[in-house]
């Protein structure tokens, strides 16, 4: 085929296209004006965002929800650093991302020119790598080994940098293999190893299979899910594995760590071999780590070498993707039966349930989580960050990992709702929910627009508790309750007129009995719905392991204060007070 | 704990960069780094030293792999290498006191690369102890500037790191 003469911002179309985009979210500017006159004449879908922060998020969300690259495009400049926060995001969780930046000329750059930042020396940090283009030569290359290193090995983002030159330039276009010789992602685990991890798992008596997102991004939850149920092993995931194992399983342990269950924070603590999948450590799963798993070998399966050995010590590393790795060690495994450790965690199980206390007056937010899985068990959920996103991982039967998408790693709020916007987009069949608080949906509701604009019907269901609810709960715990900067007060915005300024449907429930009905009118549109819910402020995410104590110390928060509850509504009342005059009290 | 590791990287832009980068946002302590090209114009190879014990090495080690224009890491054992670093030592001289720096400059082998009235550039190769050693003994007519590449560190035999 002879190579013909097109535009860089046309090869960059066409290096998308054979990439199967279909979609990118962005906004332009004056940069990226050849660029946007290319997607003008392409057939990809644009989605024009707000604000350059959710587009991330959306490229992130729709990454997560279909297992393929998010593209995501800002302009140079503010437009490229407002990207900072969801490339950061999508590099701590390991989503596949590209993000495309527009840069000025490149004879000006290094001039402090006009919306100019050097951004990949920004994102050098939180990019799996970045590129930034001097010729139009380099774009389909660049291009190729950018989506290349986003999806393989252990995902991330990747940035490139697109001086305007670039885009103007002519070049004759070609599709050229990928030639890294300093890549090498691990997909194949070593035989040996693989044997080593069998026989310790084999000869283990208290075995618990720890899964993180690994196993979700290697799409390898049912290898996960064979291989307990072959040797009858417990299974507790992180929060990024959430749904890698049915929750609705006798061996699943629910999330671990600081929110996670008793019973599974009580396994890891008493088990002799914990197979860790996918998983990395983090300091919320592992709490104190000197007195993590203290009888237990480990055996930790990663596709990133360097996670094994990191935070803890591992007795058997295996190097690989986890689906291949799952699978070869199925295959070495004999079917156990159950036994005492079963019961164990049984007995557990039945001792210390994952519980609140209901309330026939005031809605309590796990209530809201209850009520949306009974009545929407297939949707999509996303989370804000904070009680909420807590909630939604406690008290939601998760059981597909591709259907929790929640920022867990840098813990953005902010991020859900244009998250849901993007899985929405990948998977426009399925219901998509955001579990937000009023704090954390404020900060990217701007795309309540880009929703209504582009009819992309996603629901939000608001915990609006008045208040930054999880730091709220630590001043309560630890700061002898002086609510520094956390009182939001319900006073502003009125979610449900903020909707209908938008053109989205606004509804809320006051009362446990509205909040049914308030879920079944969100589900039976088909327009973009916010659910306003007011629910008990005083309400915490228990049980909860303090910060720096043992897994074992996890500590029950159930109690119902009820004197909180009043203290902090009089506190919201006095500033409405203070704000609308007696007639808003 | 000081370990010495060759690194062959991509000869690209931001390439230090990204390797300095990392080292300060994992909190890995560099006591030398040196860069220089090799046979292959394509590659750079830069040797590192840092400190710390075997777990810090080892993630040392996997982090920079993880780094997509790095090629190669390896580590250096002391005992199988050859370590040498180039010092230039300016220093106070005048005449009371020229021979006695010429005698400590015969001895470590280094040589004089320029002199003038009231002082003199030495120049030394060798590895770290050598250099320290003259440093030491030069001090006392008096260090008036002084330049250090960092260590370059070469395996003995027939083993060989590159690209």
């Amino acid at each position: 085929m002879p190579a013909h003469k097109m535009t860089g911002a046309q090869a960059v179309l066409e290096c998308l296209k054979r990439e199967e985009v279909d979609v990118v979210f962005g906004l332009p500017g004056g940069v990226l004006l050849p660029l946007y006159d290319a997607i003008y004449q392409s057939d990809i879908r644009h989605i024009l965002v707000r604000h350059e922060q959710g587009a991330a998020h959306m490229a992130d969300g729709y990454a997560r929800a279909t297992g393929k690259v998010g593209v995501c495009i800002a302009t140079s400049g503010p437009g490229a650093t407002n990207l900072v926060t969801g490339i950061a995001n999508a590099y701590m969780d390991s989503v596949p991302m590209v993000a495309i930046t527009g840069q000025v000329n490149t004879w000006l750059i290094g001039k402090d020119a006009f919306q100019e930042a050097d951004i990949t020396g920004i994102t050098l940090p939180i990019t799996k790598h970045n590129y930034l283009l001097r010729s139009a030569k380099e774009i389909s290359r660049v291009f190729r080994e950018a989506f290349y290193i986003a999806r393989s090995g252990r995902p991330g983002p990747v940035l490139i940098d697109l001086p305007r030159d670039v885009t103007v330039e002519e070049v004759e276009f070609t599709w050229p293999e990928v030639n890294l010789p300093g890549y090498h992602p691990s997909f194949k685990a070593h035989e040996m190893q693989i044997k080593k991890a069998a026989k310790a798992l084999m000869e283990a008596e208290r075995p618990v299979i720890y899964v993180g997102g690994g196993v979700k991004y290697a799409n390898a939850h049912r290898e996960l899910t064979d291989l307990a149920i072959k040797i009858n092993a417990p299974v507790t995931t992180t929060l990024m594995g959430v749904g890698c194992f049915p929750e609705d399983h006798h061996l699943s342990l629910g999330m671990l760590g600081m929110h996670g269950t008793k019973y599974a924070n009580y396994a890891i603590q008493e088990s002799d071999l914990i197979l860790a999948v996918g998983a990395r450590f983090d300091d919320r799963v592992t709490g104190k780590i000197a007195s993590f798993a203290p009888k237990a070998k480990i055996v930790h399966i990663d596709v990133d070498p360097a996670e094994i050995g990191k935070n803890v010590r591992v007795d058997i590393p295996v190097v690989g993707d986890a689906k291949n790795a799952l699978a070869a060690l199925l295959k070495e495994l004999r079917p156990k039966q159950k036994g005492e450790w079963n019961d164990r965690i049984e007995s557990w199980k039945k001792d210390h349930p994952m519980k609140y206390i209901p309330d026939m007056n005031i809605i309590k937010p796990q209530f809201v989580i209850e009520k949306l899985c009974e009545l929407a068990p297939d949707a999509i959920i996303t989370t804000e960050v904070g009680q909420n996103q807590m909630w939604a991982a406690q008290f939601f039967v998760h059981k597909d990992p591709s259907k929790f998408i929640s920022s867990g790693g840098l813990g953005t709020m902010g991020y859900g709702f244009p998250a849901a916007i993007g899985a929405k987009m990948g998977r426009p069949d399925s219901e998509v929910i955001d579990i937000a608080g009023d704090g954390s949906f404020l900060m990217n509701s701007q795309e309540l627009a880009t929703a209504v604009v582009n009819d992309i019907p996603v629901k939000v269901a608001i915990l609006n508790n008045g208040c930054l609810g999880m730091v709220r709960q630590w001043q309560e715990l630890f700061f002898e309750k002086r609510y520094s900067a956390t009182i939001l007060g319900r006073t502003s915005p009125d979610f449900v007129k903020l909707a209908e300024a938008y053109g989205a449907v606004g509804l809320r429930a006051t009362k446990p009995t509205e909040v049914e009905p308030v879920i079944r009118a969100a589900l039976a549109t088909d327009r973009p719905t916010i659910m306003d819910f007011i629910v008990n402020p005083a309400e915490k995410v228990s049980p909860m392991v303090p910060a720096g104590a043992t897994l074992s110390e996890i500590l029950e928060l159930e109690w119902c204060d009820e004197a909180q509850t009043c203290h902090l509504e009089k506190i919201y009342a006095d500033a409405r007070k203070e704000v609308f005059g007696e007639e808003g009290s | 704990m000081k370990h010495t590791i060759a690194v062959i990287v991509e000869n690209k832009p931001a390439v230090l960069t990204r390797i300095a980068g990392l080292f300060s946002r994992r909190s890995f302590n560099i006591d030398s780094l040196s860069v220089g090209a090799t046979d292959n114009p394509e590659y750079s190879r830069m040797t590192i030293t840092v400190h710390g014990d075997e777990d810090v090495l080892e993630q040392v080690i996997k982090q920079l792999s993880k780094l997509i224009n790095v090629i190669r890491v390896s580590e250096i054992e002391p005992g199988e290498a050859v370590e040498r670093e180039l010092a230039m030592i300016k220093v106070n001289a005048d005449k009371d006191s020229r021979s006695e720096i010429l005698q400590i400059v015969n001895i470590f082998r280094a040589k004089i690369v320029d002199v003038s009235a009231r002082s003199m550039i030495i120049e030394v190769t060798g590895d770290e102890e050598k250099i320290e050693a003259i440093v030491a003994l030069l001090r006392q007519f008096g260090i008036k500037e002084m330049a250090r590449t960092g260590k370059v560190s070469m395996v003995r035999g027939m083993r060989v790191i590159k690209a």
